[in-house]
């Protein structure tokens, strides 16, 4: 995998969400309706159209300690959402721990794109130590290689685990890699944890698995 | 695929060996619906491994194939008794991704629903954590009382536990007529009643006997586990999503949040009933501030469609804070539903403190961590 195509997939799939984070609605060219609307209503009337300043600089201190490595992909009310490239991640989380504060994470979710040929993993962090961050959320992005024909903990599909950072990754690591058949390298317990032991199909969060009947 | 190993417990002890593992679960009673592999060396657990799973549903894998409405009925199914409360941040999430919004009056009318249901989820909790500490009262005064908020959402929804009342836009029908009187006369004498319980549970020396300094969770583990709800606030940390991240018409009610300091047993089974009493203040202060008339729900298109995007959304449940994150990619299903529940996040905990303890000190503390295996499995 290089970086360079890794880098191409990530900007086309933040083109569309781009639009909400930067622009004033004065464009209507710009702005999609849609991607307008996803801004509550609550909140868009309290504030100005402007980023919400606290998020943005959030947002800003990662880019200028990381720059090309991470791209913003959203600032909302109380969200930041980056999107991290795979050798990456471990810096990035270290950085968002030590520097921004953030203690735990609320939940980490594997989403699968199988048109990409990649399985998102999105860490959602939060902080009960800092009480200037207690309504935010940092989203760190990340996508592992996905394999058509996965064998679990045996082929391309692994991530850096971030269970040496945040403790409190350790059971959502073990739920996303039976789920999506992501490995985390260096998760001291790669074991089942959801499913049977005996469980013999593809990991049943993945796209190509189907319920039955549907 | 690779092959199965066995989990520890499964392997065959010898019969010379000093450490004993031992098995309780999935079938016991004193385990909900999950198996808990210890290891003791004579009274004592020298090593626990929490092995969930065995009520998996695969509710987030269904809510791919089901549009943003019908989503409703099944999501709340991993904890029914609490299912205002789980559907909210998906409700929430779903306001957001159509662009939809709440009148005042159904924001009040949620508000209302949730604490009710909170305090009916934690009536039942504490049933069952008093018969499982031999406290056979402490099981019939909350299963009796706990009806009171039930008739009163029933009234409201219709449906006795399984509510499915939230929907995107408001809430699935307005008040019935005199709701509020009603309301307001059941919660002050449920309030009355739960008072009562300090005697004959909270203040009676063998409980306290049974459960102070058993499973101490300190502050530092409590944070970098991540745990949340009642077992955060037990060891002194005061992060409630009411307060910190007001959602709806939070940040005008006038309540406080429970905190207490010694993380052991007595103070995680304590909160949940401190939280019963501000739920009441809650409903009080909403039935009164509550707009006594207007729509309370939007109409929706059929099968909406959500802008492309992701939303992470969060509340405080019965048992801590439980999050939704949900993609959307322009279909009137969702891409993708991720359910952050309470009790997954606090079952790493389980083992931080249980090691060191009797074993006969299990229930008292797998119990006081507000632990609703269901939800877990999702």
């Amino acid at each position: 995998m290089s970086a360079e195509s890794e880098k191409e997939t990530v900007e086309k799939k933040t083109e569309n969400p781009k639009p909400t984070a930067d622009k004033n609605p004065k464009k209507p060219d710009v702005v999609p309706p849609t991607a307008k609307k996803t801004i509550p209503p609550k909140v868009a009337t309290k504030e100005e159209p402007e980023l919400p300043a606290f998020e943005k600089g959030i947002g800003d201190k990662i880019t200028e300690k990381f720059g090309e490595k991470t791209t913003i992909t959203f600032v909302k009310p109380d969200r930041v959402g980056i999107k991290v490239g795979r050798e990456n991640i471990h810096e990035v989380a270290e950085f968002a721990r030590d520097v921004l504060n953030y203690d735990h994470v609320d939940s980490v979710a594997g989403v699968d794109y199988p048109a990409d040929k990649e399985i998102e993993v999105v860490y959602h962090l939060s902080s009960y130590t800092d009480p200037s961050l207690s309504r935010q959320i940092l989203e760190i992005a990340t996508r592992a290689q996905r394999e058509e024909d996965p064998i679990p903990g045996n082929d391309a599909t692994k991530l850096p685990s971030l269970r040496d950072i945040f403790y409190s990754v350790e059971f959502h690591e073990r739920e996303v890699f039976e789920m999506l058949g992501v490995f985390f390298e260096g998760h001291p317990d790669n074991r089942r944890l959801l499913l049977p032991e005996d469980w013999a199909d593809l990991p049943p969060l993945r796209k190509d698995f189907r319920n039955k009947g549907r | 695929m690779s092959t199965p190993t066995l989990p520890p417990g499964l392997a065959i002890q010898k019969a010379d060996e000093r450490i004993m593992t031992l098995n309780v679960g999935p079938q016991h009673p004193g385990s909900g619906h999950m198996r808990i592999i210890v290891q003791i060396d004579g009274d004592y657990i020298v090593a626990c491994d929490p092995d969930p799973g065995y009520v998996h549903r695969g509710e987030e894998k269904m809510a791919e194939y089901r549009n943003y409405v019908l989503n409703i009925p099944h999501l709340e199914r991993p904890v029914i008794h609490d299912s205002c409360n789980i559907l909210y941040p998906y409700v929430l999430g779903v306001e957001e991704l159509l662009g939809l919004e709440v009148s005042e009056r159904a924001k009040y009318v949620r508000v209302i629903a949730s604490e009710l249901n909170r305090c009916v989820y934690t009536m039942y909790w504490l049933a069952i954590y008093g018969i499982f500490l031999g406290h056979s009262t402490m099981f019939m005064w909350p299963a009796g009382d706990r009806e009171l908020l039930i008739d009163l959402l029933e009234k409201m929804t219709g449906a006795r536990v399984t509510h499915s009342y939230f929907i995107p836009g408001g809430i699935r029908n307005d008040l019935p007529a005199n709701f509020e009187d009603v309301c307001l006369r059941q919660v002050n004498y449920f309030e009355k009643r739960i008072k009562e319980y300090a005697d004959i549970f909270y203040d009676n020396p063998i409980l306290i006997s049974r459960t102070e300094k058993t499973g101490i969770l300190t502050r530092e583990n409590a944070i970098r586990l991540g745990t949340t709800g009642s077992v955060l606030r037990a060891s002194g940390i005061d992060y409630d999503v009411r307060k910190k991240e007001p959602y709806d018409v939070y940040d005008e009610l006038d309540f406080q949040t429970n905190v207490l300091k010694s993380g052991d047993s007595y103070a995680r089974s304590k909160i949940p009933w401190l939280d019963m009493m501000e739920s009441c203040r809650i409903i009080r202060d909403a039935l009164q501030k509550m707009p006594k008339s207007g729509s309370v729900r939007v109409k929706l298109k059929p099968n909406p469609k959500g802008a492309i995007g992701s939303v992470y959304k969060r509340v405080e449940s019965g048992r801590g804070a439980l999050g939704c994150y949900i993609v959307s990619d322009k279909k009137a299903e969702p891409y993708r539903v991720k359910l952050s529940v309470p009790s997954f996040r606090n079952l790493i905990a389980l083992p931080h403190l249980l090691i060191g303890e009797k074993l006969g000190n299990m229930p008292s503390v797998y119990w006081s961590l507000n632990y609703w295996p269901v939800e877990a499995d999702r």
